[in-house]
């Protein structure tokens, strides 16, 4: 038995210990906003917050995660998710969509970390998220949009 | 992909009577319910009060268009939602859109010939222009004639603006309100659509897409999402060579991991079978499975490369354009002869989503959940499998992770393997059958390989006399349904495409074909033929548009003095990019132009040097006539994406094979761009009144040859063999 916090709710599930995140959170608890993209960290589609940081659901096990705070798309708030998720919506950034959760977790994270990112903040915390749409461009944009509307 | 012609649909113009008859018929089917439930066709039309099979209204007054064309990220259902609500006079914040398939009397694509459901071609704007904008304007009168009856007024005093129905002596109606009474309503025939003038929505910079709420809150359900009562996961293990069988296996050691609940024999390999993903995934690593490799493709990429080169010398060419006499014209003393060949790679599509599907048999009826971007392709093909009509194979569409072509598959492998583990486990519970990215990378169905090798001739003054291009690969359509249509004399249209439409007047030219065998499964990708031609045509004026000391932009405009959408973004870029001024200090410049799928975009690349050598493209300036502009917000995306796409590809992408072995399994050995090689993207929409053409694909084309001719205006150096960091490409 694992227990998971999960968006503040406590979940105790009955699987493999290694059983990577990624798939406990969409075939056991049933959250399916975390997307499977390639299964090794190197796509960043099943990007979460674990204890405030952008983690790779993929790779990471949950025996490892025992009363660590998990956040997923489901459960993303605050000021910096707001603002991220209205500047997606104002500017239309997602394509099909499937790299998005991954993408908006880790722009809310480099926003909690960095109010005010640069061209070169955002691509040095953004490089690790794939999008086969390429829409960098708006994903670009959206991040500054999202800052300009925080204070700091 | 199928580069069919979606600028002469047949039929012409839809038959408007079919617009409506799938009420009377019960034809809408596979139709999602506002809880993504399916919902049966009289069970819509008891409860959604459906229009006709392209529309439904919602007592609420939403309006949901019922989508033919698959939404990959594109913007179909966005695009075909714009037109609908144009006719219709809806209010954009009551659209809704859905897939339907499974019927291609309604659904076929004009653009596919009329019988086939299908998305691809950048057709879905231009195939379906008439059909949704009848469908819009036909409820609109029926809602109209419906108001007018109950207020018992003339329907000519009645207006609709922004989804309200208004008379002047104070009636007031929503579509909801009337959307009963208008239903049963004999369906008229001379329905009228707007002029241009009258448009509101179309060519509105203002309209959001459809779908970007649930995307940017991880709500949007894809395929991967679908949950059922009962549902187990299928990972299957595919043999490690093209054409290779499967010999034997034990399954002993994946059986006895903890979840496992079967391991079959299936069609392309063999499946296991478990509760969840993890413990699939896991259990197929403890499969032991022998192959037969007898019949196998073993050849490596740098093999084929070598024979492909051999070729284009000594093998025999099918032609495919013959202007003029070439031979003659290379004779002539006095001509400058200027040879150069380019090598592109096989490629992957790579969607985020790798493929997968759903499927569920009872009461005799098989059910397919998947990105459909070929339904009837996989409606029959479920049927065959399953020994049942089409008509007993229901398929929900489900948006997919992207596609760039690779889920319209004619041999339809994904869905194969989803139907046959059901198959093999007895039907007894619903399957997922899922890949992994490596097992996406691996499955073959590559945009091909090709060798380019062209050869042109100068005269004096500067000007190409002569043009020879031939083009050594493997054939798209071989081997498919398409073949018939697609292949004549000889040539698959697909692996000439770009080249054998080249639009520069050059007196003497010519074109021809050599093609390849592999076993190594190639498929459309993203811009098809123009994925390669565009690059070799576009570097190649380039070269000789130096070799003749002569500016790359007047150069192409004294031989497209004919073909005025060419000129119009050729100068619309140079204009934009500010061609005629020295670029700032330390930045070089690249321009070309490609016409795909009707559609005509001109790019100019601006990048400099990095310090450690690399290049950085700071800049892509597109300019693109795609005629009436419907939706100019999901155009300047596609563009945006067309050109990251396609930058990934030329300096990054490709699938090689060692001993016929794919080498790449996973984005750290097949490399795709990243935000940090993005540049920034200006796109500029030509005004035209023109029939529509489709965006999805022709933003991608004339990406690389600009950068290319960049990265030479910067260096010096012309880069011939893709992509830009393989090592053979760095030492030639």
């Amino acid at each position: 038995m694992v227990r998971l916090k999960v968006n503040g709710e406590m979940h105790e599930i009955d699987v493999d210990p290694e059983m990577p995140l990624l798939w406990a959170l969409r075939d056991v608890i049933g959250l399916t906003g975390t997307k499977f993209g390639c299964g090794h960290a190197l796509c960043g589609a099943c990007t979460v917050h674990v204890d405030g940081m952008p983690t790779r659901a993929c790779v990471t096990s949950i025996s490892t995660l025992t009363d660590r705070e998990i956040v997923t798309i489901e459960g993303v708030s605050g000021a910096e998710a707001k603002a991220v998720q209205a500047a997606w919506e104002a500017l239309d950034v997602p394509q099909c969509g499937y790299c998005q959760s991954g993408q908006i977790m880790s722009a809310v994270g480099l926003l909690m970390q960095v109010p005010k990112p640069t061209d070169d903040d955002i691509d040095g915390a953004m490089t690790g998220n794939i999008c086969r749409c390429a829409t960098y461009h708006r994903i670009r944009q959206a991040i500054h949009q999202a800052a300009a509307t925080l204070p700091g | 992909m199928a580069p069919l012609d979606p600028i002469n649909p047949v039929p012409a113009h839809p038959r408007r009577r079919s617009i409506l008859k799938g009420v009377a018929a019960g034809l809408v089917l596979g139709a999602l319910g506002p809880a993504g439930r399916l919902i049966t066709a009289q069970a819509a039309e008891a409860a959604q009060m459906p229009f006709n099979a392209y529309l439904r209204i919602d007592p609420d007054s939403t309006v949901t268009v019922l989508s033919s064309q698959f939404e990959m990220g594109q913007g179909s259902y966005t695009g075909l939602a714009t037109l609908v609500a144009e006719e219709l006079d809806a209010d954009w914040a009551q659209m809704r859109a859905e897939g339907v398939a499974g019927n291609e009397k309604l659904y076929g694509n004009p653009a596919f010939g009329g019988a086939l459901q299908g998305t691809g071609g950048s057709s879905s704007t231009p195939g379906m222009w008439d059909r949704y904008r009848y469908a819009g304007a036909t409820a609109r009168r029926m809602l109209v004639q419906a108001a007018a009856q109950a207020w018992q007024v003339p329907a000519a005093d009645i207006v609709v603006e922004r989804g309200i129905v208004r008379h002047a002596a104070g009636h007031q109606a929503t579509f909801g309100d009337l959307v009963q009474a208008a239903a049963a309503l004999p369906v008229p025939t001379d329905v009228q659509l707007k002029t241009p003038s009258q448009w509101t929505l179309i060519g509105s910079e203002t309209l959001h897409r459809l779908d970007t709420a649930a995307k940017s809150t991880g709500r949007q359900q894809y395929t991967i999402d679908v949950r059922l009562p009962g549902m187990l996961t299928a990972v299957v293990a595919h043999p490690p060579l093209f054409g290779a069988k499967v010999k034997s296996f034990d399954a002993s050691a994946a059986k006895a991991i903890p979840g496992v609940v079967d391991v079959v024999a299936v069609a392309r390999g063999v499946a296991v079978v478990a509760k969840d993903t993890w413990t699939a995934i896991k259990a197929r690593r403890a499969l032991q499975v022998e192959w037969d490799e007898s019949g196998a493709e073993t050849r490596g990429t740098d093999d084929l490369m070598a024979e492909y080169r051999q070729l284009a010398t000594t093998g025999n060419a099918d032609v495919a354009r013959n202007d003029g006499d070439v031979e003659a014209a290379f004779a002539k003393s006095g001509a400058r002869l200027i040879e150069a060949a380019y090598e592109f790679p096989y490629l992957a599509h790579a969607p985020m989503e790798p493929l997968n599907a759903v499927v569920r048999f009872q009461d005799g009826e098989l059910e397919i959940w998947s990105g459909h971007q070929f339904p009837t392709v996989y409606q029959q093909t479920g049927a065959k499998l399953m020994g049942i009509p089409p008509e007993k194979v229901k398929l929900h569409v489900l948006m997919s992770g992207g596609s760039f072509g690779r889920r319209a598959v004619p041999d339809a492998d994904f869905i194969v393997d989803a139907v046959t583990v059901l198959q093999a486990t007895g039907a007894k519970t619903p399957i997922r059958m899922q890949w992994t990215r490596e097992d996406d990378m691996a499955a073959g169905h590559y945009r091909p390989m090709y060798y380019h090798a062209l050869r042109a001739a100068l005269d004096e003054q500067g000007n190409v006399v002569a043009w020879h291009h031939r083009v050594v690969g493997q054939s798209i359509m071989r081997g498919t349904a398409f073949e018939r249509s697609m292949v004549r004399n000889g040539v698959d249209g697909t692996s000439v495409e770009g080249g054998s439409t080249l639009p520069y007047r050059i007196p003497n030219l010519k074109v021809d074909l050599i093609t390849t065998d592999s076993k190594t499964p190639v498929l459309w990708w993203r811009s098809v033929g123009s994925s390669h031609t565009a690059y070799s045509t576009e570097v190649f004026i380039d070269e000789l548009a130096y070799a003749a000391k002569r500016d790359p932009v007047e150069f192409r405009r004294a031989m497209l003095k004919d073909r005025p959408r060419h000129l119009g973004v050729l100068n619309l870029v140079a204009e934009k990019a500010g061609w005629e001024k020295p670029a700032p200090d330390g930045i070089f410049r690249g321009i070309a132009v490609h016409e795909s799928f009707h559609t005509f975009v001109a790019q100019v690349m601006e990048v400099r040097v990095r310090p450690d050598g690399g290049i950085k493209v700071v800049r892509a300036i597109v300019a693109v006539d795609c005629g009436v502009a419907v939706n100019p917000n999901v155009i300047r995306a596609q563009m945006e994406g067309g050109v990251g796409f396609a930058l990934g590809a030329v300096m990054k992408s490709a699938i090689t094979l060692d001993k016929g072995r794919v080498q790449e399994g996973n984005f750290d050995t097949y490399q795709v761009l990243t935000i940090d090689e993005m540049p920034k993207v200006e796109v500029h929409i030509m005004p035209s009144t023109e029939r529509p053409t489709g965006v999805g694909e022709p933003g991608v084309p004339p990406a690389g040859p600009a950068l290319a001719n960049a990265v030479f205006a910067a260096t010096g150096r012309r880069i011939r063999i893709l992509p830009f960091n393989s090592k053979r490409a760095q030492s030639a």
